[in-house]
């Protein structure tokens, strides 16, 4: 499963000529730093890669503080139409982004906000809630409702009690969470290529490039999409170990 | 300190047919350690939740101190909780669980610090106060989930079966150490169970609840020698309290109750029963057994015989139905054998056979 992550990241370190060797040695002949610099160097990449993280995060912090409280309602509360809802949230990930993206650019057109970082955050967000409240949902769940009694016995409001005794629990879940809307922004192509011309996100200026380009673009292009969510998992896992042991009784 | 009154409440959950609680009452004074016992579903810990706040009651008003509480948050109403799963937080250690209500209070750290010094002492738990849950065993975090709830020097203390899931002989010694602590501290106590053992030896009176409503109130020795129906007698006790059923007929001046075949003479004041079924209750311990000589008495055979170490239950069967006693660890019989049973008068509660309800207690 590593294998084209490895290669690609040799490829990347190549130089061009040895880009272009045939047949491939496994170990590149020559090291260089210069397919990684026409990369960067080329037209569009830092603002690119710039949006894409700005975008990654915004739909991080948006899709949780929009997706977290409907998980907590998922879990803590029985309502009607409660099964209708869960099934209902998973529509937004039916539909094909191919057909929604013309719409959706129509309609960014008419009322402004079309190829902004906003925008982008926007769709991202929407993909991105299905998974973020049914994650969090289930994540809720694992935190036993007596917790969150006690507190309240104990003098807290419903919001300090989930602020002083479920969230704590609850934060490797809601890393998990964050990974996975992190990572599916980052990858998010065809939306994002369509909703902007000028404020690009990093896959979708690859994307546009890509036809033009020479072969060391298309390589470092590659490595420079996949580095940055295999960083962030990197940094998050530390959150998801769990620190105080499982829940107990 | 403050006493309870729980005044007509109602409470059926959503999606439910029949009432959790049905207009129940009680009437809970300063300082008294009131059980609530009862099967599952009878709705005790419904009762518990409601004066806790954890749920509202349909109707009904539940006034702590004179104050009508009813729809107020749990955090208003200066209650402590231990709960049955003891709810201690398992990202804090144990002097962070036990001072969690005073530190939400913004009680400055040093006096959070000493009154967490004082109730861990209490519990024997100062070693244990920077330790996290996971690293404890069952009966410490008990510990810490009552100490949690004694330190907040509460107006009622209430509690969900804390003792359920310690094993029987931690059960034993820490519901010793239980009503030792509760009695020092003088809180009025609600406290919620199945077991009727913990009920009788814990209350200053006993609630017994059956389907919603509460069957009778009053101190452990008279809830356990005068239950005031059929239910109530033969929940408490174990083995529980014997019921035989038979008719009321009248052989001259003295009435008697036939069990079909055999018969006792029955109290002047159930007379008017002629004709008519009744029921006998008596306790297993409250028959004298002998093995049967020529003597005339009532006479079982013997069914079952169980030495239980410090005495021996014996299953008789008198004219068709079973009758337990519980006779001394030293009594032989074999199975088959003819017994003399000896049933006190001042021991026999007489019930309608209908209502099920107590009309005499005997008096010697």
């Amino acid at each position: 499963m590593a294998l084209p992550i490895v290669l690609i990241g040799l490829a990347a370190v190549s130089s061009r000529a040895a880009l272009t060797e045939f047949p491939k040695p496994p170990v590149p002949s020559q090291f260089s730093s210069e397919t990684l610099l026409s990369f960067i160097d080329a037209t569009g990449t830092i603002p690119a890669l710039g949006n894409s993280v700005l975008v990654g995060v915004y739909t991080v912090v948006l899709s949780l503080l929009v997706g977290a409280p409907a998980g907590y309602a998922l879990a803590r509360y029985a309502f009607r139409g409660k099964d209708l809802y869960q099934v209902f949230i998973l529509l937004a990930r039916a539909l094909p982004i191919v057909v929604l993206s013309v719409p959706l650019a129509t309609m960014f057109l008419r009322f402004g906000g079309y190829d902004t970082v906003f925008s982008v955050t926007l769709l991202h967000t929407t993909l991105a809630l299905p998974t973020t409240v049914l994650i969090t949902a289930s994540v809720f769940v694992s935190v036993p409702p007596d917790l969150e009694e006690a507190a309240r016995v104990f003098g807290c409001t419903r919001l300090e009690a989930a602020r002083r005794v479920v969230l704590p629990l609850a934060l490797p879940g809601l890393a998990a969470s964050s990974i996975f809307t992190f990572v599916l922004s980052w990858n998010e192509i065809l939306g994002a290529a369509v909703i902007t011309i000028g404020h690009r996100t990093l896959p979708a200026q690859v994307l546009a490039s890509l036809a033009e380009a020479p072969q060391a673009y298309r390589f470092a292009g590659a490595f420079a999409l996949i580095l940055p969510a295999l960083l962030f998992i990197f940094v998050m896992r530390r959150y998801l170990v769990n620190m105080w042991g499982t829940t107990l009784r | 300190m403050a006493e309870v009154v729980l005044h007509e409440l109602v409470k059926t959950y959503p999606g439910g047919t029949a009432r959790a609680t049905d207009t129940v009452s009680l009437h809970v004074p300063d300082g008294e350690f009131m059980v609530l016992l009862g099967p599952s579903g009878c709705g005790k810990t419904t009762l518990l939740r409601m004066v806790a706040g954890l749920e509202t009651p349909d109707a009904g008003q539940v006034v702590i101190g004179g104050r009508d509480v009813t729809y107020l948050e749990p955090r208003r109403r200066n209650l402590s909780m231990v709960f049955q799963s003891y709810a201690v937080f398992p990202n804090k250690n144990v002097a962070d669980n036990i001072g969690f209500g005073l530190r939400v209070r913004g009680l400055p750290a040093d006096q959070v610090s000493r009154k967490v010094g004082w109730a861990a002492d209490l519990l024997q738990l100062t070693p244990y106060l920077e330790r996290l849950p996971a690293k404890l065993s069952g009966g410490q975090r008990q510990r810490v989930a009552v100490a949690r709830a004694i330190v907040m020097d509460a107006d009622v203390l209430l509690m969900d079966e804390p003792l359920s899931n310690l094993d029987a002989l931690l059960r034993l010694s820490f519901r010793a150490e239980l009503k030792k602590l509760v009695g020092e501290l003088g809180t009025t106590t609600l406290y919620v169970t199945h077991d009727q053992v913990e009920a009788l030896s814990l209350g200053d009176r006993v609630a017994v609840m059956r389907e919603g409503t509460i069957a009778q109130c009053g101190p452990p020795t008279e809830v356990y020698a005068t239950p005031s129906d059929r239910f109530v007698g033969g929940f408490l006790g174990s083995p529980p309290m014997n019921f035989l059923s038979g008719t009321v007929a009248g052989d001259g001046e003295q009435s008697r109750i036939d069990f079909g075949g055999q018969s006792l003479p029955i109290p002047p004041a159930l007379s008017s029963f002629d004709g008519k079924p009744l029921m006998l209750g008596i306790r297993p311990e409250s028959i004298a057994v002998e093995p049967a000589a020529d003597q005339r008495g009532l006479r079982g055979v013997l069914e079952v015989f169980e030495p239980l170490g410090s005495s021996t239950l014996l299953t008789t069967e008198l004219c068709g139905q079973v009758l337990k006693v519980l006779a001394p660890a030293n009594f032989r019989a074999e199975p088959g054998e003819h017994l003399l049973l000896r049933l006190p008068t001042e021991q026999c509660r007489w019930y309608d056979a209908e209502t099920q309800l107590l009309v005499e207690a005997g008096r010697s």
